[in-house]
């Protein structure tokens, strides 16, 4: 059973459908008792990294997700939910995450090429480095849409894609996961990465 | 690097798709979920669905027509047609919509896009636009291009992308219809004057438009298209094998 966190950022709507087409059972909820149940969590989010770190802490989710990827249960931040899981975000300011994951959040303005838009909007190719989820991956097109990303994370860094430089795409530490791309959106491609966290 | 996206465009009145398709193999030409299905699983990169109901019982068909293609679908989702309000936006949203695209709506009342940027973010708002040469300058039409607005098109479309439009759709309606080429001046005036994607529209007829599209101007990120799509004149995967063999970067 896939439990989705729901700390009142972005629509889960793809998100719940994509899990349900795998056959997998999914609740989308806000209760720590009834995430508990779950067997596979995912921290999904869209929007700002201050704004969503804030929810996570004001509905007390953040230590609960602390502790449950502490305990080895398998997570999944999913595009600003991948990037919570770092130390701390550059975005508009400076903010810390969730610390799971070593590494921190930075802007593509600068350090990518000028001519290149932002935000990295589109289907991208999967390179892959390490790590299992992503392995059958490598060479796949997938879905982004950022503006930041995360770096120093050499440790949990599991696949990048190239923007002008390399980006980081996904990371794997243990049973933490994370996509910066949308597995819900980029077809049979994503579904598959899914299906594949699920069985793990 | 990112791929050039073929993104082909749903007409949708009362829950069907208009003029339907002739493929082979779809037990239903007109539904927009089998044709979704259908688009996603044969190359397409994004799908636009387009709302062109008038009444209120045609629209709530289309937001649940939407909720079973969002359901079935896992590639991004364009909304459009009728959006007008903040409260249009969430209603479309809450059905699996990625992205919403506004045009008349936005004329009416051009705050919307700063506030729905606001709200859901620049990638969400899509500015689509329906211009023509007018006295030697593009000019913006609205309501489907029948009224001239007597806007200037370049004015109209750096204002929106200034207020956080991520994304704009030309319709130039010089070249819809007429099937000989995308219109490479009025793209390129407008690839030129934003830094966001741009998506031409209007005026593909066969593959080599579409060739012709990208190698002319390299800065436009996708090409839409509607019937050469449904009436199979243009396939997508045929075209994305031909785009590759230019060596315009696509996801195949």
């Amino acid at each position: 059973m896939v439990g989705i966190i729901d700390y009142g950022v972005g629509n889960l709507f793809s998100l719940q459908s994509s899990f349900r087409s795998l056959g997998e059972s999914v609740f989308v909820s806000s209760s720590r008792e009834e995430l508990n149940q779950a067997d596979h969590l995912v921290l999904p989010g869209v929007g700002a990294f201050a704004d969503a770190a804030g929810k996570l802490t004001q509905t007390g989710l953040d230590a609960f997700v602390k502790d449950r990827a502490a305990a080895g249960k398998p997570l999944l931040g999913i595009c600003l939910g991948m990037q919570l899981l770092f130390e701390k975000s550059y975005e508009y300011g400076q903010h810390p995450g969730l610390g799971i994951l070593k590494g921190q959040v930075v802007p593509m303005e600068g350090r990518i090429p000028a001519e290149l838009k932002i935000p990295h909007m589109g289907w991208n190719r999967l390179q892959w480095h390490q790590g299992t989820l992503l392995r059958e991956s490598q060479g796949q097109y997938v879905y982004f849409v950022h503006s930041y990303f995360a770096e120093g994370c050499d440790d949990s860094l599991a696949a990048v894609t190239e923007y002008g430089i390399p980006i980081t795409a996904a990371v794997e530490k243990e049973n933490v996961f994370g996509c910066q791309f949308h597995p819900e959106k980029s077809g049979a491609v994503g579904l598959e990465i899914l299906r594949r966290f699920c069985k793990l | 690097m990112i791929t050039k996206r073929i993104i082909p465009c749903l007409d949708v009145r009362d829950g069907r798709v208009v003029k339907g398709t002739n493929f082979l193999g779809l037990q239903d030409v007109a539904s927009p979920v089998e044709l979704g299905k259908f688009y996603s699983e044969n190359g397409a990169d994004e799908l636009v669905f387009y709302d062109i109901t008038a009444s209120a019982e045609g629209r709530k068909l289309f937001t649940d027509i939407l909720t079973q293609v969002a359901s079935t679908i896992f590639i991004p989702l364009t909304v459009g047609g009728g959006i007008n309000t903040l409260e249009d936006f969430d209603r479309v949203l809450k059905c699996g919509a990625d992205k919403v695209s506004v045009n008349s709506g936005a004329i009416r009342n051009p705050e919307l896009v700063a506030a729905a940027a606001r709200r859901y973010g620049d990638q969400c708002v899509v500015l689509s636009v329906d211009a023509k040469r007018v006295e030697g300058g593009f000019r913006v039409f609205s309501k489907g291009g029948r009224e001239d607005t007597g806007m200037d098109l370049l004015s109209w479309v750096k204002r929106c992308v200034d207020s956080g439009a991520g994304e704009v759709v030309l319709n130039s309606i010089d070249t819809d219809g007429v099937k000989q080429g995308f219109d490479l001046e009025m793209l390129e005036a407008v690839c030129d004057l934003v830094d966001v994607p741009v998506i031409a529209s209007g005026g593909a007829g066969c593959e080599e438009d579409f060739v012709t599209l990208f190698r002319r101007l390299p800065k436009v990120d996708a090409g839409l298209a509607a019937s050469i799509f449904h009436f199979g004149q243009v396939q997508i995967l045929r075209l994305k094998r031909r785009l590759q063999e230019e060596n315009i970067l696509v996801r195949l």
